[in-house]
């Protein structure tokens, strides 16, 4: 599902390759780099509030990249993996990882990073120094997307 | 209008066979195609926004009658030979009949002016001539006389292919341009190229994502219920990855649409486009 530029397929290849090769080698360290364990709030997370957060496209833009189990599928995009059956694939930390900072995975990844300020350009006034979304509304949609499994 | 007869025929010939045989059919061949063939702008495959927008859109434009932009197009060609400013004299004064003297100008624009040592747009030579020979008083781009001149005067090039001239001092616009396009930029940290040469052909919430070429302005826009410059457009995109303006007319603003225009080159001006 991942988009690779088709230009840049062959050293991607190699380089999924190598980089399997070293993860085969020390699989602790990088399952350390997969996921982020510790909740970014001490309040508990509130489930429909993240699946309020998720349809919110003005707020979080997260339907205009993926599809999933949302109203009105003809206004979702068909950037991003379908989120149907995320929580099955992903666990809390990794999925907190990818909404934090999708590109501490993938560098060139087109997905946003939800809680950075910090290597960014041009950024509007509105929005200069602020995370895309709250810690407490990544932890709502950390466990509302945790919840998405098949039925 | 600008398709080739070719692939006329070929869409026809996979529409012929039933759905269950088209999918396997179109499978390969995007899959044949990914492997092989990298469908981005940087290859020449070059897709105008009119390839990527509905039928009814394009039925909108291929008909001047039903394509709303005729409305500002005619009070264009009023406005090519009013006498305004304090000169007291028209676009036709200078000009002649737009429909000789304009002929292939939207088609080279922006291009590279000597005196201002910058590229500029078509849109800032009408105002130009608005301002410094007409000696009438300066307006905004959106505002519906000079989108109207504008579309007059890009319609005199409709169907012409796009052809950038870049002398050796302009290099260094282009490029700078090429670099703005590739900036990831905004609280979304998107760039250009990643929406309009990576993702293209994706959808985005509710729209497919053309390949961002700028060959239809001025142009009727359905979301904006109006027509509007390129300035406008870019202005939208900027906004929607959270990034910082930039003000029309500056320097990096011209240098953008240079380099949009040189990667867009061959294609057809449609000016003006409809668009969704
Ligand atoms: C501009 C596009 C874009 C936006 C906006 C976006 N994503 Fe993503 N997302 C992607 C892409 C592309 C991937 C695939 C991984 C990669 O590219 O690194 C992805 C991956 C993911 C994954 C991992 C899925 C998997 O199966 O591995 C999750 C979970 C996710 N996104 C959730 C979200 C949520 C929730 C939001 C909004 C808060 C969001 N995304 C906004 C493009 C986007
Ligand atoms: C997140 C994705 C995204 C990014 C980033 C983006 N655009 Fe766009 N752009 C779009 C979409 C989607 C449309 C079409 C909107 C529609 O049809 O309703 C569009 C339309 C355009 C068009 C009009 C094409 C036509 O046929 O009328 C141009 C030109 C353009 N973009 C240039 C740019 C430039 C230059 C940048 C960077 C400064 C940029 N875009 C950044 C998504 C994006």
């Amino acid at each position: 599902m991942r988009r690779i530029d088709p230009r840049r397929t062959f050293p991607r290849r190699k380089s999924v390759l190598a980089l399997l090769l070293v993860g085969l080698a020390t699989l602790p360290a990088r399952a350390a780099t997969d996921r982020l364990d510790t909740p970014l709030t001490a309040q508990p997370a509130e489930p429909l509030a993240g699946r309020r957060v998720v349809l919110d496209r003005a707020l979080s833009a997260c339907l205009l990249c993926h599809t999933g189990p949302f109203p009105a599928p003809h206004l979702h995009g068909s950037i991003g993996p379908d989120l149907t059956d995320v929580g099955a694939r992903l666990d809390p930390g990794q999925l907190r990882l990818r909404l934090v900072s999708s590109a501490r995975l993938n560098p060139e990844t087109v997905m946003p990073s939800y809680y950075a300020t910090q290597g960014l350009n041009r950024v509007g006034n509105p929005w200069r120094e602020q995370t895309i979304l709250t810690a407490q509304q990544i932890e709502d949609v950390v466990a509302y997307l945790s919840g998405l499994r098949p039925r | 209008m600008i398709h080739g007869g070719t692939s006329h025929r070929a869409r026809r010939g996979l529409a012929d066979r039933s759905p269950r045989a088209r999918l396997p059919i179109a499978a390969t061949i995007a899959l044949v195609l990914a492997i092989t063939l990298p469908l981005t702008v940087a290859n020449g495959q070059l897709r105008s926004g009119y390839d990527d927008a509905g039928p009814q859109t394009r039925a909108m434009q291929d008909d001047d009658t039903a394509n709303p932009a005729f409305l500002w197009v005619r009070q264009g060609q009023t406005q090519w030979s009013t006498p305004t400013g304090t000169s007291q004299k028209s676009c036709a004064s200078c000009h002649g009949e737009a429909e000789s003297s304009m002929t292939g100008v939207a088609a080279r624009y922006p291009t590279y002016d000597a005196a201002y040592r910058r590229p500029i747009t078509l849109d800032e030579r009408i105002e130009q001539c608005r301002v410094l020979r007409q000696g009438a008083a300066a307006e905004d781009s959106e505002s519906d006389s000079r989108l109207s001149l504008s579309a007059y005067v890009g319609l005199q090039s409709r169907g012409m292919p796009i052809r950038i001239d870049v002398p050796p001092t302009a290099r260094p616009h282009l490029d700078a341009g090429k670099a703005f396009f590739n900036l990831r930029q905004g609280q979304l940290n998107l760039s250009c190229a990643q929406c309009h040469d990576q993702l293209a052909g994706q959808r985005l919430g509710g729209s497919t994502i053309p390949q961002g070429h700028a060959n239809g302005y001025p142009e009727y826009r359905l979301e904006w219920q109006g027509m509007g410059s390129l300035y406008r457009r870019l202005r939208n995109c900027l906004n929607g990855v959270r990034a910082e303006p930039l003000p029309p007319e500056s320097a990096e603003l011209g240098d953008l649409i240079y380099f949009l225009a040189w990667r867009g080159q061959g294609l057809r001006v449609e000016t003006p486009a409809v668009r969704p």
